[in-house]
């Protein structure tokens, strides 16, 4: 069946997300490969998203996201790799005949048409009748929650309003994956923490399959399915948010997302499910093994610890890892309390606990003792990239 | 704090003494506009009012319509205005036709592209109108190059009359106007959203479709600019219809020179710039009320031609619109439909050609037909006869010997030259001012102050001319360098009121709030802060001032002559009546010069705009 024939037969995409075991390869990418000039913007990728996924391609700007984003939407066209689109292969196919959609970052809303013409406009390509399109634009209007603006022009609508008339327009039309180019960064804060949630939620309703770039984690870990991390024109992980912020592979991974520890130490030996290490100050570090993470004895790694993984300890209490510091700072953040202390080499260190009241009992220099989990400590690779 | 970090203690003496706790009064704050505004009413308003006054009152101070009557009685008037008309109207269709693809391509081109390619407009925009008009003469006169080449393949027998006939006058016509319809369309293009074009294909729109439903109807107001602006140019032309036509494409403004120059009827000539200025006016005024003077400017458009509230026949105009559109977008992707059944469109490797090859060759094409024909006086210039013929014989620098040796020529440059830096000197001193309020002040009719500050540039040129010539004529500054300057400088002031602007819509006035908080007072601030920062569009502002004056002929047609000339009033002299190796050696020199002068702007300008 045609796109066109699918819309025209009013076929609804029921995959959803509860049935992921069938779900079939929506878009498949292999070696994609983009330089410009000696600059390198993207340096090999490869990537496979199935049918109902949000994946969200994260990363600091330069990091080829957006090139990669650009290049599976046909606007711009790589050196050398594949492109599959729905089982087809689409590297050099022009991007009219894609079936894919795109949300830009500034909409590009058409100025001169109105937001009915707006949604239509790919059902015009596609050469519905006019009563279908007139349907299908109300319904997807409906969608949105934007009834009734059909007869605007773009400009007359505020930001959030646009945003959704994007999404509208691209949905309209049942592409076969969506793509979106950080579409909320023009939008501010309040506005984008609700637009997370509706975009999140037309994920859900529709089934549609999201091919998301931002730069921002928050966004990211509230919104996908999976994360790709980018930097430096290669992925750098791929995996679930929870994955990415508890078992980041490297440095990079685990200092852009969230906050982190990150002490450097030496391999000393393993002994059963853990780790020994030697850590700063001379402080013995355990960690959890982790068989996807060897660690050669005598090697030096660098252990990553969340701050709210480190715990301040009372006097006599123990833990698996416990470190002497003291206090240099105490800071109410609001909701959480941030302590910041300096190990005896001069290691500075960071811990969150939720607030429970007026911080007490602890001043400035005072000493302290940090303690976390053997569970809770991460190996990583170092600098270098896990090949 | 602490006198460790070097950090003093004690608070260092404040800069200023006694604060003041009044605000500034009304005139410190406006002085700017003052002086460009009193020069413009006193050079540009009062002698084209007093023009018109001229026209409709008779010696005696009553109400007359002798003039008007003898104008629109006389069949020779009429037949001179119904061939201005068409000579005009021809001029704007054809400039906007080979004007759209360059604009196009330069607007949707990568920066660095665009930055090589207009130069290539911007040197014939630039460049004297008399040099390029020549140029025409040696190309397709009875022995010139094209004529010699055509027999020498054998093609014609006879030398073909491309000059002194409508195919002169046309070519030459679009040749001089056509930059100005690029980079008024370019300035609107530029503003339309670089990603709606690939958001269309991302829908499904083939690149015919995508265009027409989307690119071209947003296009539009600046097709209407162009044309607006190429129209009102082309109906005060003379230079080209009286050096590449016949008598049968006399113009209406050939008759106001012939009427001041030769008749000395001065009402009447009056009479028809009059007319010329209502015309002009009259055109801008629909052009107003259909799309609005913003997008003169080059403002964001919306496409929506007519505004946003439509009556009946806007409807149906805009009904009938969108079905073209649409039915285009269909034809052109049938080609290009066709076009890729034939080259085989393969997804699994890069396709070899892009489509955008045929609009490259045309571009190129019209590119050449702008730039290149000015070049054609280099060789001609060297000759050893004493006429100018193609190809020149023997190669000699006898007539540019001949040019250093006549006291006439030199003095000439020399005055064009004097002319020309203090016309810029003024201007900037008029301009510059202005254009710091105007692009960092928000005050009600800024909009209008910019368009009275900007109109010398869209009024034909030759109607602000005979206004001058009348009002200087009662002053005694007839013929003299400071009636050239006050002259020029009316036509200067737009160019340097825009580049200053420009320049200042990209200079981040933190940078003097900083300096301000910091103990710099007002002056301190522009000299040590602004100044240095903008200093390249300064710089570009002044040469294109200077340029404006130093090219000028209409002004100079009336205001300089005999032994007080400029170099293009005594070209013009030479030339109709003859046309000489000699001119030609002339327009080498200037066309070199001119194109040095604005390769250093240019240079100037782009280093202020990287520096954002």
């Amino acid at each position: 069946m045609t796109p066109a024939a699918a819309i025209r037969s009013g076929r609804r995409t029921s995959h959803r997300k509860s049935a992921p075991k069938v779900a079939q390869s929506k878009l498949k990418i292999r070696d994609l490969r983009k330089t410009y000039g000696p600059v390198v913007a993207l340096a090999g990728a490869g990537l496979d998203l199935s049918e109902g996924e949000f994946l969200t391609l994260l990363g600091p700007s330069g990091s080829g996201k957006t090139t990669m984003l650009m290049m599976i939407a046909g606007l711009t066209q790589p050196d050398s790799g594949e492109v599959w689109i729905d089982g087809k292969l689409a590297t050099y196919a022009p991007a009219h005949r894609r079936d894919i959609g795109m949300v830009f970052q500034n909409y590009a809303l058409f100025p001169h048409l109105t937001v009915f013409e707006n949604i239509a406009f790919p059902l015009r390509m596609r050469r519905l009748p006019e009563a279908d399109i007139a349907r299908e634009v109300g319904r997807v209007l409906d969608v949105v929650r934007l009834p009734g603006v059909g007869d605007r022009l773009p400009r007359a609508l505020s930001g959030g309003q646009q945003q959704r008339i994007a999404l509208a327009r691209c949905i309209v039309y049942r592409p076969s994956i969506v793509l979106m180019d950080e579409p909320l960064g023009a939008l501010d804060k309040k506005l984008r923490d609700q637009m997370e949630l509706e975009i999140k939620r037309l994920h859900q309703e529709l089934g549609i399959t999201v091919l998301y770039v931002t730069h921002d984690q928050e966004e990211a870990m509230i919104m996908s399915d999976r994360i790709c991390l980018m930097n430096d024109a290669r992925i750098e992980q791929i995996g679930s948010p929870a994955d990415l912020y508890f078992r980041p592979l490297t440095v990079f991974a685990a200092d852009f997302l969230g906050e982190s520890n990150l002490f450097n130490a030496l391999v000393e030996g393993e002994t059963g499910a853990e780790i020994a290490l030697r850590g700063p100050a001379g402080a013995l570090i355990r960690v959890a093994r982790d068989p996807e993470r060897p660690a050669a004895r005598g090697r030096p790694v660098k252990v990553m610890v969340r701050p709210e993984m480190l715990t301040l300890l009372a006097d006599g209490a123990l833990a698996d890892n416990v470190l002497d510091a003291r206090l240099t700072q105490v800071i109410l953040v609001g909701g959480v309390t941030k302590y910041y202390a300096r190990l005896a080499d001069g290691t500075l260190v960071s811990a969150t606990a939720l607030t429970r009241g007026p911080v007490a009992g602890v001043t400035p220099d005072s000493p302290i003792r940090l303690g976390w989990s053997k569970a809770s400590g991460v190996i990583l690779a170092g600098a270098e990239r896990p090949r | 704090m602490t006198g460790a970090s070097g950090v003093p203690a004690e608070p260092m003496r404040p800069v200023l003494g006694e604060l003041p706790h009044r605000p500034r009064p009304a005139w410190r704050r406006t002085w700017a506009m003052v002086p460009i505004a009193l020069f413009l009413v006193a050079l540009f308003l009062y002698p084209v009012a007093q023009l018109l006054w001229l026209s409709i009152f008779d010696k005696s101070g009553g109400l007359t319509g002798d003039h008007y009557q003898r104008l629109f009685l006389s069949p020779v008037y009429l037949q001179v205005l119904r061939i201005t008309l068409e000579v005009a109207g021809w001029t704007t269709a054809l400039c906007i036709l080979g004007g759209y693809p360059i604009a196009y391509l330069l607007a949707t081109a990568s920066r660095r592209t665009r930055d090589s390619l207009i130069l290539w407009v911007l040197l014939p925009f630039w460049t004297s109108f008399l040099v390029r008009t020549f140029a025409w003469i040696v190309l397709l006169g009875r022995n010139g190059a094209l004529n010699s080449a055509l027999q020498t393949i054998g093609l014609t027998e006879e030398p073909t009359a491309f000059l002194y006939n409508m195919t002169g006058v046309m070519v030459g016509m679009v040749h001089a106007l056509m930059p100005i319809a690029v980079l008024t369309m370019l300035s609107v293009m530029e503003n339309i959203d670089r990603n709606l074009v690939p958001a269309a294909a991302t829908m499904g729109a083939r690149g015919g479709e995508a265009f027409w439903r989307i690119y071209f109807p947003l296009s539009l107001p600046g097709v209407a600019a162009a044309g607006l602006l190429v129209f009102i140019t082309a109906i005060g032309f003379f230079i080209t219809p009286a050096l590449l036509g016949a008598p049968q494409q006399t113009m209406i403004a050939q008759i106001i020179i012939q009427q001041v120059m030769e008749m000395l009827n001065y009402p009447f000539a009056g009479a028809i710039a009059m007319l010329l200025l209502v015309t002009a006016i009259a055109v801008f005024y629909l052009y107003d009320r259909a799309l609005g003077m913003s997008t003169l400017a080059g403002e964001a458009t919306t496409g929506q031609l007519g505004g946003g509230t439509r009556g009946l026949v806007g409807r149906v105009f805009a009904g009938i619109g969108t079905l073209l559109t649409a039915a285009l977008g269909r034809v052109t992707d049938g080609i290009a439909i066709l076009w890729e059944a034939l080259a085989g469109g393969r997804v699994d490797r890069p396709p070899r050609a892009s489509g955008r090859v045929p609009l490259r060759v045309a571009v190129v094409l019209l590119l050449i037909f702008l730039a290149g024909p000015s070049f054609i006086i280099v060789p001609v210039s060297f000759t050893t006869e004493g006429f100018i013929e193609w190809p020149p014989k023997g190669i000699s620098l006898k007539w540019y010997w001949a040019m250093i040796n006549d006291q006439q020529w030199t003095k000439a440059i020399f005055r064009s030259l004097i002319v020309g830096f203090f016309t810029a000197c003024l201007a900037m001193a008029l301009g510059g001012p202005a254009a710091f309020f105007l692009a960092r002040r928000r005050f009600a009719g800024k909009t209008a102050a910019l368009a009275f500050i900007l109109s010398p540039l869209i009024l034909p040129r030759i109607v602000i001319a005979v206004a001058l010539f009348y009002f200087y004529a009662r002053l005694g500054l007839v013929d003299t360098e400071l009636g050239l300057v006050l002259g020029h400088t009316v036509l200067a002031l737009p160019y340097v009121v825009i580049t200053v602007m420009a320049v200042l819509k990209n200079y981040d006035q933190r940078l003097d709030q900083a300096a301000a908080s910091l103990g710099a007072s007002p002056p301190r601030v522009l000299w040590y802060i602004t100044v240095p920062v903008i200093k390249s569009g300064l710089i570009a502002a002044f040469l294109f001032a200077f340029v404006t004056s130093f090219d000028e002929l209409t002004i100079a047609l009336f205001m300089s002559s005999g032994i007080s000339t400029t170099l293009p009033k005594q070209m013009w002299d030479d030339a109709i009546m003859k046309v000489s190796p000699l001119l030609a050696a002339v327009s080498t020199v200037l066309l070199f010069f001119v194109t040095l002068v604005i390769l250093t702007a240019e240079y100037f300008q782009r280093r202020a705009g990287a520096k954002r």
